[in-house]
């Protein structure tokens, strides 16, 4: 099967679109009418055939035009990305990670030739046809992180393990939910954490501290979160509020459908074996309130999910202001059935 | 943890008590790449018991075609390394865990110094490489008895800012004099018996070196001891832990679910909560702060042992 890879914008005309079978796809947090923390963890990759789970780095419809928003953010701002100088050498280990698992996963599109250090990449869908030689820098045009992460959807962390801790050391990021790279980088994992509400209190990064300090090589973990966002924007990032915060009081009952997004946010851990230093990758999905509708189960548990959320977490995840036009919209989809069990649609 | 089935290619006696192993994969498919410092875990199957030990790697990190440790025979441990010694063979099968690190090198030090006091060498051997690969300034001092016993010398590459400092031939390591005058951002790294570690930590600190630059690695495989019994509080289980066998161990032949990476009382992943003590846990580890060790409400299974009536461990 070959890939169409979709002409699409995640900012000005906003024309980013699911196709119907990107729908069926989609991430869906919610496995349950309910939301709270939890630490939802299970093993990467694994997962029903197609789904966004199958493989290490999952490759959609969305590829090209996700790879070209990022280069408008990048030429916009090159703080996006940046690694401190000791995390050279887990930039080298999240490319070889990236080039080998796209060259297995989709042999179609990617293909890796390694001898010794000398390496071709052939990135089809980007057009990128490359001999490199492995941690040897001056044969990139820039920084491996960079290098790799112009190519890869989703943005990355690679956290540094000293002290007991994760220092959020290097990272590529333009498709945020609303935290900024320059402005956390250096911290650790307790202080880039520190506006989560209630998180601390619950015990909850202490608990996931200590499993991700205990992530070996050769087994990887995901988790599912997920927050909201008016029009399909990727770079919702504090460095350009001015630019979509306001879109929020855009929101109407005739439009809500189209431009209310859930943004599902899929992270996996791996410890990287030269480095040492844990790759966070975290790859963005969005789907707007009326294709999440199309799955009838989604409709129903999403409008209870919302419904019955702490205040405190719509306020951070930034659609309390929303939440009544919202709910209003998705009432219509509630007919009060039971939903199954798990976040795949019926 | 990943588990790989190897097969043991070579074995060599590098001095009476210190032989090295070297494991490849069967079908000749290359082994995960690791960091310098990083260690694995063997297991060594016995009869009804299964020991399981962790060895640093000492092979380059890089190469995937192989991995290396050296093994020092302790003979009043309680049997791995023996086994090690007297049961492998080249051609044997052998389980061990993918490679996991506890040791490494911080790649922000402008400077390395590292300290190894007798078979504490071993991850050393590996961090030379990387430190190599990573052109980064360093100097390694390896403090041995006797030259006889100083299995290192035989993997260590000859050069000058390599030291051997051998006490028979009274050339016993001065620590004042090697961490006096570093540069600053200089990081010190110590592996071997607990008093160079405590030495090395001592003179840094008189010397006013930050404690985020003071890294050391305990060598140690669980002692023996007595027999004794602990209670599994979520199934009320006894669990009877023989002479030659640690806590973990025991409780991992009992088919009880418990987290571990070093085995050796230093990365913290196995410490358990304790529900009822009526008597004495004897802590070996090197992980709790002596404030919990006389608590008694934790303990860490990979090393420690227990004296007394009754111990609850909350598993």
């Amino acid at each position: 099967m070959t890939m169409q890879f979709n002409e699409e914008s995640f900012r000005g005309d906003y024309t980013f679109r699911n196709s119907p079978a990107a729908i069926r796809r989609f991430p869906f947090p919610f496995d349950r009418d309910e939301y709270m923390y939890s630490v939802n963890i299970e093993q990467h990759p694994g997962g029903p055939e197609g789904s966004p789970f199958e493989f290490a780095f999952d490759v959609d419809e969305h590829y090209v035009a996700e790879m070209k928003d990022r280069e408008i953010t990048l030429a916009e701002d090159p703080m996006r990305c940046q690694s401190l100088p000791h995390m050279e050498l887990a930039g080298w280990d999240l490319l070889e990670l990236i080039m080998v698992s796209k060259a297995r996963d989709y042999p179609e599109l990617f293909k890796l030739s390694r001898d010794g250090n000398a390496w071709h990449w052939i990135n089809k869908p980007l057009g990128i046809d490359k001999k490199f030689t492995f941690l040897d820098p001056t044969t990139l045009p820039c920084g491996p992180l960079e290098y790799i992460t112009r190519q890869a959807q989703g943005d990355f962390a690679l956290l540094h393990e000293r002290e007991g801790n994760l220092w959020l050391d290097a990272g590529m990021v333009t498709s945020q939910a609303d935290w900024s790279l320059d402005f956390d980088v250096g911290m650790n994992f307790f202080e880039w954490h520190a506006p989560v509400p209630k998180a601390r209190k619950m015990g909850v990064f202490d608990k996931a501290l200590k499993f991700l300090l205990a992530v070996t090589q050769e087994k990887s973990y995901r988790r599912l979160n997920w927050t909201m966002t008016v029009n399909p924007r990727l770079d919702t990032s504090p460095e350009n509020y001015h630019k979509w915060g306001p879109e929020k009081r855009t929101i109407t009952p005739e439009n809500v459908g189209a431009k209310q997004f859930l943004r599902v946010e899929l992270q996996t851990f791996w410890r990287l074996p030269r480095s040492n230093a844990l790759a966070f990758p975290i790859r963005c999905y969005l789907c707007n309130l009326e294709d999440i509708a199309t799955q009838p189960k989604w409709g129903r548990r999403l409008h209870r999910v919302l419904r019955d959320i702490d205040p405190d977490l719509a306020e951070y995840k930034g659609f309390a202001v929303n939440q009544k036009v919202i709910l209003d919209y998705l009432s219509q989809f509630d007919d009060g059935a039971e939903t199954s069990p798990g976040i795949f649609p019926d | 943890m990943s588990k790989l089935a190897l097969k043991v290619t070579a074995v060599e006696t590098l001095s009476p008590l210190v032989k090295r192993f070297r494991f490849e994969s069967p079908t000749g498919a290359p082994l995960p790449v690791f960091s310098g410092g990083a260690h694995i875990t063997v297991e060594m199957p016995e009869g009804e018991i299964v020991r399981r030990n962790s060895y640093s790697l000492i092979s380059d990190p890089y190469d995937g075609s192989g991995y290396e440790i050296a093994v020092r025979r302790e003979d009043r441990g309680r049997g791995g390394s023996r086994h090690m010694h007297t049961k492998v063979r080249e051609g044997d099968e052998i389980t061990v865990s993918a490679p996991a690190n506890h040791f490494q090198l911080d790649l922000r030090a402008r400077k390395h110094v590292l300290i190894a006091g007798g078979i504490g060498i071993t991850p050393f051997l590996s961090q030379l490489k990387q430190l190599g690969m990573e052109q980064k300034p360093f100097e390694l001092h390896y403090a041995a008895r006797s030259r006889e016993e100083a299995a290192g010398l035989k993997l260590l590459p000859g050069a000058a800012h390599i030291h051997i400092h051998i006490s028979d031939e009274g050339a016993r390591m001065d620590l004042g004099a090697i961490l006096d005058g570093q540069p600053l951002g200089t990081h010190v790294y110590t592996c071997g018996p607990d008093g160079l570690i405590t030495a090395v930590a001592d003179q840094a600190a008189r010397l006013g070196w930050p404690k985020t630059s003071v890294h050391s690695e305990a060598f140690t495989a669980p002692p023996p001891g007595e027999p004794f019994e602990v209670v599994v509080k979520s199934s009320g289980k006894t669990v009877t832990v023989k002479a030659d066998q640690s806590l973990l161990e025991a409780l991992e032949a009992a088919k009880v679910e418990i987290d571990y990476s070093c085995r050796g009382g230093a990365c913290g992943r196995c410490e358990t909560h304790v529900t009822a003590c009526d008597g004495r846990i004897l802590h070996n580890d090197h992980w709790l702060s002596e404030a919990e060790r006389a608590e008694q409400k934790t303990i860490m299974p990979c090393m420690s042992r227990f004296k007394g009536a009754r111990l609850e461990l909350d598993l």
